[in-house]
């Protein structure tokens, strides 16, 4: 499904500067951005936080079978990166293949297309992982 | 080192390079692999391009993608703060839409928005550097602190065409300042020269998927007319001769043709050594002059000279003296040289760089 | 809280159904229902079904006033429910909370997904909805994709094997090859499914439940009133729900499903049962790796040790505990909005005796386990002889 021009645009904070939040409250760091924290719920304070890029991996798998959109990249490597800073994302390793990967290998963040809307459409930017030598 | 006194523009040198960054694609082609499907004989086109192989983006790559991670790189050099930028200017021949500037792109990937200006150039492989004296002008009349000035592009070759072997992907960004004392400048810009022309030797309309060119007319009424008159400008200019200048960097659509311009304006072809990359990742075009001089900063001494001539086909060249001060050697190593670029490398064959560069028609 | 029974169960054939509709499949399941409560529709006082995305797949919405409609049933009340692949699961609980709660004494809550009239890429892209949409979908992420992670830890920390999970997949086929009602009736060996593509490293086509037309409906009335309709009646003893993260990357462990133990735990406290209790168990397969973590989660094996367990015949017909008898959502088919209601189905039909080839012996308790997504919902029923 392609994602709408304002979902896209509102998500760029977080989508091109890994921008998410931080509950001040608890300590516990939000990517995605939370407004509520799930363990202070209105008595967490929610200020702003930037995450480095850095992270390692926590799972993976390569799709060969791939979404709408996806076919050209087909097959590619998808992860569950976990940042250094705690939170967990899913994201895709570009340059690789599965059989380069191992779970707790380190990664940084790289700046890619993410999805296009075909010859006339829109393009979505956004992070992406690499492995780290 | 240099010989002679430089004299210098009317007022003094205020402009330098606080921060420099390069990237270039991990996947490459062998001018074999292209050779093959063609039926020509690569050793003839290696030694006739003087290019080995060439840099080809990866399936989500584009020009935009490029020029931001050239631009990372560079405020990881500068350590400013993004917010300070005040102009970002993106040169290339393929931005990723015809409207849309990939400046804004690039401007929030770097968190430089939203007070500063952007906007997108086209002057084939030189608009790079015109980003560069745009972000000169600028700042030196005081109007914004930093601007960032890019040259980036995935270009295409047509396939069966000569320019197959060597058109190619890579970016490289400057982030340009006051220089002085205390300013960051590791490099300072003491002076540019333009020649410019109408010259029809190269260009592409916009509903064409690829460019045309002039063939053998692409040599010496466009390429080194323009080169040696620029350089000659800036030679007159600021009173210095070839002499002066440790390094040369030439735009390089091939690895020959530069070196026959050094020949021509009495350069000793060791100088452009450094600065010389087309023959292992082809000619990114817009990247090409900018990604020859960050080869040249990854390596340059305090006080050392570096000469670029950058050329656009349609047509034009820019001339920069530089000189590199003694910063640069706690910034270079603050991000990953163009040698750990051209050295990161994995070979594609025909089938999969078609894949790659969207050449089959239903893609 | 009155008590509740189940007094008539119905299904269609799963499979691809090309000559029936959405409306047509719910409908034909619906009769069954009533046939077998030996009910007349006027008697019905609610419906409530369960469908997951009738409006990407077949650009309907305002699904349950349709299936009202066209069951002759108007004006009932009609309520639709949906928890993605616990859309009818879900629908049972609230069935179950209707009629228990004295609000309505004749319910009838049905479960239909069609599947095959939007092409493959339409369906992949309407399952997706299931998951984070922003955070997921968006990166590239597939159901197959989501599973897969959850299967390369529970290899990394417990040592499950691709030929263990494959055992899965082969039990369920030769439970569905006893099963008219089964998409697939053919069995498969191991071979089969270590052959077959990858979908989503480890995970092959033959790990992953297939794209489904069907529909099932229950009838469900106080329990007090239930031999006037069925001589069998099925008690629902527990109904319990739980919820979880969204997005799998926000889970604290990939290896477990938090909202099947929270869901499974209340389900047991509230039938004052123990898992030695259980005799059969209709749970999510989805993938075959979701089977693996449900026989955990809920309590039937140790964590990790369900890959061997499965290898081991444990979970075969008549082993040491009947799992997916139907087939599961592997064989028999998954028609996303029906399976939590077919699980009813096959369930009741155990513990009245009526399962032929696929019957466990001396059926009287059973437990249906429902999951939405990769966990973000479960619901459990637990159902007993009356």
């Amino acid at each position: 499904m392609q994602e709408s021009l304002a979902i896209t645009w509102r998500r760029i904070p977080e989508r091109y500067g890994l921008l998410g939040t931080k509950c001040e409250t608890c300590k516990t760091n939000y990517f995605p951005p939370r407004t509520v924290c799930p363990n202070c719920r209105r008595r967490g304070k929610i200020v702003k936080y930037k995450f480095s890029g850095k992270g390692k991996v926590y799972s993976f798998t390569e799709i060969t079978a791939p979404p709408e959109g996806f076919e050209l990249e087909a097959p590619y490597v998808l992860a569950i990166i976990e940042l250094v800073e705690g939170p967990k994302i899913t994201s895709q390793i570009v340059e690789c293949k599965d059989s380069h990967v191992d779970i707790g290998a380190p990664v940084e963040m790289v700046f890619r297309k993410i999805q296009e809307d075909g010859p006339e459409g829109l393009i979505h930017y956004g992070f992406k992982f690499r492995l780290v030598k | 080192m240099r010989a002679g006194r430089r004299s210098r523009d009317n007022g003094d040198i205020v402009v330098g390079i606080v921060g420099y960054g390069a990237y270039v694609p991990k996947y490459r082609i062998k001018v074999e692999e292209i050779a093959k499907v063609w039926g020509e004989e690569p050793d003839r086109i290696k030694k006739g391009l003087g290019v080995h192989e060439k840099t080809v983006p990866d399936i989500d790559e584009d020009s935009a993608t490029l020029a931001v991670e050239a631009a990372r790189n560079a405020l990881l050099r500068a350590g400013i703060d993004p917010t300070e930028i005040g102009a970002v200017f993106v040169g290339s021949e393929s931005h990723p839409y015809a409207v849309k500037p990939t400046a804004t792109i690039v401007a929030e990937a770097i968190g430089a928005t939203p007070n500063m200006t952007a906007a997108d150039l086209e002057f084939a492989c030189k608009a790079g550097t015109v980003s560069i004296q745009c972000c000169m002008g600028m700042v030196a009349s005081g109007m914004i602190k930093y601007g960032v000035g890019i040259g980036t592009d995935t270009s295409q070759g047509r396939p069966g065409d000569a320019l197959e072997y060597t058109a190619s992907a890579g970016a490289a960004a400057y982030i340009i300042g006051k220089n002085g004392n205390g300013s960051g400048a590791l490099a300072d810009i003491e002076a540019t020269f333009s020649y410019t022309t109408d010259t029809p030797d190269f260009w592409r309309k916009p509903l064409a998927e690829f460019p045309t060119h002039g063939g053998r007319f692409t040599g010496a009424p466009a390429y080194f007319k323009h080169i040696i008159n620029a350089t000659q400008g800036l030679f007159e200019k600021t009173g210095t001769t070839a002499a002066d200048y440790d390094y040369v960097v030439f735009h390089q659509p091939n690895g020959k043709f530069p070196l026959e311009a050094a020949k021509k304006l009495g350069i000793p072809v060791e100088k452009l050594k450094q600065g010389l990359l087309t023959p292992m990742i082809g000619n990114t075009y817009s990247g090409a002059s900018v990604l020859g001089l960050a080869a040249v900063l990854d390596v340059a001494k305090a006080n050392e000279q570096i000469l670029v001539t950058s050329f656009g086909s349609g047509a034009g060249s820019d001339s920069f003296a530089i000189r590199v001060t003694d910063v640069i050697e706690e910034k270079r190593n603050k991000a990953r040289s163009v040698q750990s670029y051209i050295d990161n490398k994995e070979y594609l064959d025909y089938g999969m760089y078609v894949k790659h560069r969207r050449k089959l028609k239903s893609l | 809280m009155r008590r509740v029974a189940i007094v008539g169960v119905g299904m269609t054939k799963f499979g691809e159904e090309w000559g029936r509709g959405f409306r047509d499949l719910i409908v034909e399941a619906g009769a069954r229902a009533l046939q077998d409560a030996n009910m007349s529709g006027a008697e019905l006082d609610a419906l409530y079904c369960g469908t997951m995305a009738p409006g990407k797949l077949v650009g309907q919405e305002h699904s349950a006033a349709l299936i009202a409609d066209f069951m002759g049933l108007n004006p009932i009340p009609a309520t639709r429910v949906e928890a993605a692949c616990a859309s009818g699961g879900l629908a049972l609980r609230q069935a179950y909370m209707a009629v228990g709660s004295g609000m309505h004494d004749a319910v009838v809550v049905g479960g239909v997904e069609k599947m095959t009239d939007a092409s493959g890429a339409q369906v992949s892209s309407a399952l997706g909805g299931a998951g984070d949409q922003e955070w997921e979908l968006f990166s590239g992420a597939t159901f197959p994709g989501l599973y897969a992670f959850m299967a390369r830890r529970h290899m990394l920390e417990y040592g499950t094997t691709e030929e263990q999970l494959a055992a899965v997949a082969v039990k369920n086929h030769a439970n569905g090859s006893k099963n008219k009602y089964a998409q697939y009736q053919n069995e498969i060996t191991i071979d089969t499914v270590m052959k077959s593509k990858v979908v989503a490293s480890p995970l092959k086509v033959f790990d992953c439940a297939p794209v489904t037309d069907g529909a099932a409906v229950v009838i469900l009335v106080p329990l007090e009133k239930a031999k006037k309709y069925n001589e069998n009646p099925i008690e629902i003893v527990a109904s319990a729900q739980a919820s979880d993260t969204i997005a799998l990357h926000d889970r604290k462990s990939l290896t477990k499903m938090r909202a099947t133990e929270v869901a499974s735990r209340k389900a047991y406290e509230m039938a004052k049962v123990t898992t030695k209790d259980i005799d059969i168990v209709e749970l999510h397969d989805c993938f075959t790796i979701a089977e693996v973590i449900a026989t955990e989660d809920l309590g039937f094996f140790n964590k990790g040790e369900g890959g061997k367990a499965a290898a081991d015949g444990r979970t075969a017909l008549n082993a040491e505990i009947s799992v997916n008898t139907s087939g599961g959502l592997k064989a028999c088919g998954h028609p996303v909005g029906a399976t939590g209601i077919k699980q009813a189905v096959e369930v009741t039909w155990q513990l009245r005796g009526q399962a032929d080839k696929r019957q466990v012996k001396d059926a009287e308790i059973g437990l249906t386990h429902n999951v939405g997504g990769s966990g973000a919902t479960c619901v459990v029923h637990i159902l007993k002889r009356a």
